[in-house]
């Protein structure tokens, strides 16, 4: 009687857990709401690959995590404890070195086949190496403020506040610093991030398989106007990045180093500005704020910049 | 006089701290009018808070970690709510609010939740298991208590007088730097994780102690019980990562309160060292948190299978070498920190490496079920929930173990979602298990299992409906710690999410009503014999709850499941040829004087009150010196009050109570073939 009443309530049970996944799949079938996702559709190669090294180690990982969901199941239903259950009960049986074996060397053998592909994979997709292409690549410089993303053209002299544009055609070489807290820069779409520290120079090499505009982020919190510290990252073709740079190049504002110290200040959800020009070395500068060294500063520039005021 | 505490650090400036700091206050209020009118304000200090009996000291650790539990949670709803609603708009919270829920949620769940629970149910079960009469240092328990109470008290004060932490639970510098949080709420956080990492350590140390020297007649290291051998490799965990915790929160403070430069932006600081010293702490206390559920599903799933536990030797060598390799791995926290791909792989592999022996357990307690005869007891539908739940947490990190696809989800919900997905089957679906499972040890009664069903089930539902979306917001680019967001197609997620959230919400209240419907008819189901399941391990030997002594006589133990053979051998409660005194130590005020002057010290630090920092310092150091010169800790219980409690339990166990063992093989007889179809 009460195994039966164990059996209804496993059965009621399930229902309810089915009940559950189709609650649960409403917004994941809703439409094409998933081709949107940058991680999953990329649109660059190096996100593809660490994408395709995702749903490998994933499908590798099912020789063992399906069989071990199933049996769970599989198992709690046929050796439950009711009247009269027909299956074996060997209450004294605690051990079995064939059994042993596969549980231990299965998946040590999985490990062995995703460490050797994660070993290739994590040095081919080493955020910090260049990218073949036959163009060289654009280099911008990429500097974490509270709360927007400053980046500086050095091919262009150029700079620009919450959005980056780059030639769709040649590898992109980000350097990263950060003139605040630690922040991590991100463009899902195409790759993955790499920390902005102060005082420090970090590089992410990326590529996008043709025009596009992607969302970048920091996605390290950084306080209050974290939420609201996202770019937009334009792949562009030749004559619009023609146009981009002109426009750029035109523009009024220059980042010289008043402007800067005025720009560090904290702000948040700072609508795209662009700089015609930017204070030379600047990103040299911003590193070296934070080296301990003492002595005369380089520059006025330099010593504003660093102090803050003169 | 009052340091930096003025007016202004009463939370007028908003409804929604108003709110917060009204319940906590309004809590504390209805507690002390509730022991007042039960006159139970004696009985409570003599029986409870001077105690330095293991069990007691078990006891409140779970009851704070349940009142934390509910605080924790509380945050947990009152984010989903925020993330559910802010498409494009600031939601109800503004950032500074949102920032403290988040970084207080994360605080409570990990130190005042999870350590709490685990270390209170080690308290209740672990010294009985190895047929102890207490553990090693029971004054030193009695202080690791208090340690970790004061800081608990320092977290649901910050609601009070002044801000709680808005640097999130790692408190990752130089925002945690008084540079970027200039206010009191790092402090807060610093010095809670000060003041109960001191009472942490203090418990591994004891429990190291406590298992290697106190084991009765027999017991050898390979016949422990499982949840005896996950204790002890977590107290060694413990016992070596806590200090790194320890003196990162004390650098970080010195950064913040002295002006010094570990961790600052410049000036020769490197906050890469906080990361790297703060996960050197961090992995493997993601190891002491789920090391003993696993040692309580190792319990739960024998004794309800009705088999001996499969693989033990395999189990034992699987949690020995996760301990290990625990300490092996803390750079995955930040692959994206700009590591060389030769590190970044190597720890990438060491990393993948735990999922083996993890894996092994898993199918360990899989054929532990087979051929079993399972029962659906409220511990067990927890252990089959967490196993099959705990399998996709551990797919999803081993995708995260990869450094080139952390790249992508590093600081994502995503992110959010696996470790979630460890913890909450992994810890504290194992504590609940737990929790219906000993219960009536510590207690004397059984606990409702309608209503743990029921918690079960919301429970998993509620953990489904809230982490599979941010598995998926993970994929479209959601950050984790977001206060408001612009793209549209996430707020379905986040809104599912919530009802998540809901549902874990009636879970918590099922086992509210399970504790309170179980308390009204405890008669009915009152555990007569201590050996309410069936149960393998010596902690069923005793009575329930046991005497003082636990055991008046220690046992002699022959065999892993050391009760079970017991009662195969007809040697159970049986009573002993003659009695003996026993040595007991006496209760103390000092363990809740040092728990007192602690949360003062904290608090005076909080707010550079210089003067009480001394103050609570020097009467420190004296409650040491009078328990140091106490020569009379101890007393003696005389054989005929043991003989006299001893008789009058076994008289009221009558045959009929008894476990009817005849489908057991006896041992010796037990050739490994099986019986067929009975039961």
């Amino acid at each position: 009687m009460e195994a039966r009443i164990a059996g209804q309530r496993v059965r009621a049970a399930l229902r309810s857990a089915a009940t559950a996944g189709l609650i649960c799949s409403v917004p994941v079938l809703q439409g094409c709401a998933l081709s949107d996702a940058p991680v999953l559709f990329p649109k660059g190669p190096i996100a593809l690959a660490e994408r395709d090294l995702l749903f490998t180690a994933f499908g590798i990982m099912m020789i063992v995590a399906i069989p071990a969901i199933l049996l769970t199941l599989l198992f709690a239903w046929r050796y439950r404890k009711r009247t009269r259950n027909t299956a074996d009960y060997a209450p004294e049986w605690d051990g079995s070195w064939g059994i042993e074996a596969v549980v231990w060397l299965v998946p040590a053998a999985i490990v062995v086949v995703i460490g050797t592909i994660v070993w290739d994979a994590t040095h081919r997709l080493d955020p910090y190496k260049p990218l073949a292409a036959d163009k060289p690549a654009f280099k911008v410089q990429a500097v974490a403020l509270d709360w927007k993303w400053l980046f500086l053209y050095p091919e262009l002299g150029t700079a620009s506040v919450n959005e980056l544009a780059f030639p769709a055609d040649r590898p992109l070489t980000i350097e990263i610093t950060s003139d605040t807290v630690m922040n991590s820069l991100m463009i899902p779409a195409l790759g993955g991030q790499i920390y902005a520290m102060a005082g420090m120079r970090s590089e992410m090499n990326l590529i996008a398989d043709g025009p596009g505009t992607f969302n970048g982020r920091n996605t390290m919190y950084s306080g209050d106007g974290f939420s609201d510290q996202h770019f937009k990252a334009h792949a562009m073709s030749e004559a619009d990045f023609a146009a981009w740079k002109e426009k750029v190049t035109g523009a009024a504002d220059v980042l010289d180093a008043k402007a800067y110290v005025d720009l560090h200040k904290q702000s948040v959800a700072d609508p795209v500005r662009y700089y015609s020009s930017f204070e030379t070395d600047l990103f040299s500068i911003i590193l070296r704020k934070y080296a301990p060294i003492v002595g005369p500063y380089e520059s006025k520039a330099a010593e504003l910049i660093c102090r803050g005021a003169v | 006089m009052l340091g930096r505490l003025t007016v202004e650090a009463l939370p007028f400036y908003s409804w929604v701290a108003m709110g917060g700091a009204a319940v906590t206050v309004g809590g504390g209020i209805a507690v002390f009018l509730l022991i007042t009118w039960l006159r139970a304000w004696k009985v409570l200090w003599t029986d409870w808070l001077t105690s330095v009996d293991h069990k007691k000291i078990g006891i409140m650790y779970v009851v704070l970690a349940l009142v934390m539990l509910v605080r924790g949670f509380v945050d947990a709803l009152m984010m989903r709510a925020q993330q559910a609603f802010s498409l494009n708009s600031e939601g109800y919270l503004p950032p500074e609010h949102f920032e403290q829920i988040f970084s207080s949620h994360g605080t409570i769940m990990i130190f005042f939740v999870a350590m709490p629970f685990l270390t209170g149910l080690i308290n209740i079960i672990v010294p009985q298991q190895i047929g102890a009469r207490d553990v090693a240092f029971p004054f030193l328990n009695s202080v690791s208590l208090w340690m970790t109470a004061a800081g608990a008290a320092l977290v649901l004060i910050s609601l009070v007088v002044g801000k709680f932490s808005q640097a999130g639970w790692t408190g990752y510098p130089p925002y945690s730097g008084v540079e970027y949080s200039p206010g009191v709420g790092v402090d807060y956080w610093l010095w809670a994780l000060i003041t109960s990492g001191v009472g942490s350590t203090l418990s591994g140390i004891n429990f190291i102690v406590t298992i290697v020297k106190n084991r009765c007649p027999g017991m050898t290291f390979m016949r422990m019980p499982m949840f005896t051998w996950t204790t002890l490799c977590i107290s060694i965990l413990i016992a070596f990562s806590f200090p790194a915790l320890t003196v990162v929160a004390g650098q970080l403070t010195l950064d913040r309160t002295l002006g010094f430069h570990f961790f600052t932006n410049g000036d020769g600081g490197n906050m890469m060292m906080f990361a790297n010293l703060l996960w050197i702490w961090g992995h493997p206390e993601v190891y002491i948190l789920i090391l003993p559920a696993f040692g309580i599903f190792s319990e739960v799933v024998a004794t309800f299978s009705r088999k001996r536990l499969f693989g033990y030797t395999s189990l034992v060598y699987a949690t020995a070498c996760i301990a290990l390799l625990s300490f092996t791995v803390w750079l995955h926290h930040f692959f994206t920190m700009g590591s060389s791909a030769n590190v970044n792989a190597i720890f990438g592999i060491a990393t993948m490496i735990i999922a083996v022996p993890t894996g092994v357990k898993i199918f360990d307690w899989l054929f532990t079920m087979y051929k079993g005869r399972i029962e659906f007891h409220p511990s067990m539908v927890y252990t089959i929930g967490f196993m099959v739940t705990f399998v996709i947490g551990g797919v999803t990190g081993v995708l995260l173990a990869l450094p080139p696809a952390d790249y992508l989800m590093h600081n994502s919900t995503f992110l959010v979602a696996h470790f979630h997905n460890m913890l909450i089957p992994g810890a504290l679906f194992g504590y609940f298990a737990g929790l219906n499972y000993w219960f009536p040890k510590a207690f004397g009664f059984k606990l409702d299992t309608k209503w743990g069903i029921r918690s079960f089930w919301c429970w998993i539902i509620g953990f489904y409906l809230a982490f599979m979306p941010l598995y998926v917001l993970g994929f479209k680019g959601m950050s984790r710690r977001m206060e408001h967001y612009a793209d549209p197609t996430w707020q379905p997620y986040l809104i599912v999410a919530a009802i998540g959230a809901l549902f874990v919400l009636c879970g918590i209240a099922c086992i509210a009503i399970q504790l309170y419907v179980s308390a009204r008819k405890w008669g009915s189901a009152r555990d007569i014999t201590g050996d309410p399941w069936n149960g393998r391990t010596l902690e069923w030997a005793t009575s329930s709850p046991p005497a003082p002594y636990n055991f008046a006589v220690l046992p002699e133990v022959t065999d892993i499941d050391a009760f079970h053979d017991m009662k195969i051998l007809g040697q159970a409660y049986q009573p002993p040829q003659h009695y003996e005194d026993i040595v007991m130590p006496k209760n103390t005020w000092i363990g809740p004087a040092l728990g007192a002057l602690a949360f003062a010290l904290g608090f005076a630090f909080v707010w550079y009150i210089w003067w009480l920092v001394a103050l609570c310092f020097v009467l420190s150091l004296v409650c040491v010196g009078i328990r140091a010169s106490d020569d009379n800790s101890e007393f003696v219980l005389p054989a005929a009050e043991v003989a006299r409690i001893e008789r009058e339990r076994l008289a009221q166990i009558s045959p009929a109570d008894m476990h009817d063992m005849h489908d057991y093989v006896p041992r010796g007889a037990a050739s490994g073939a099986p019986l067929t179809g009975t039961v």
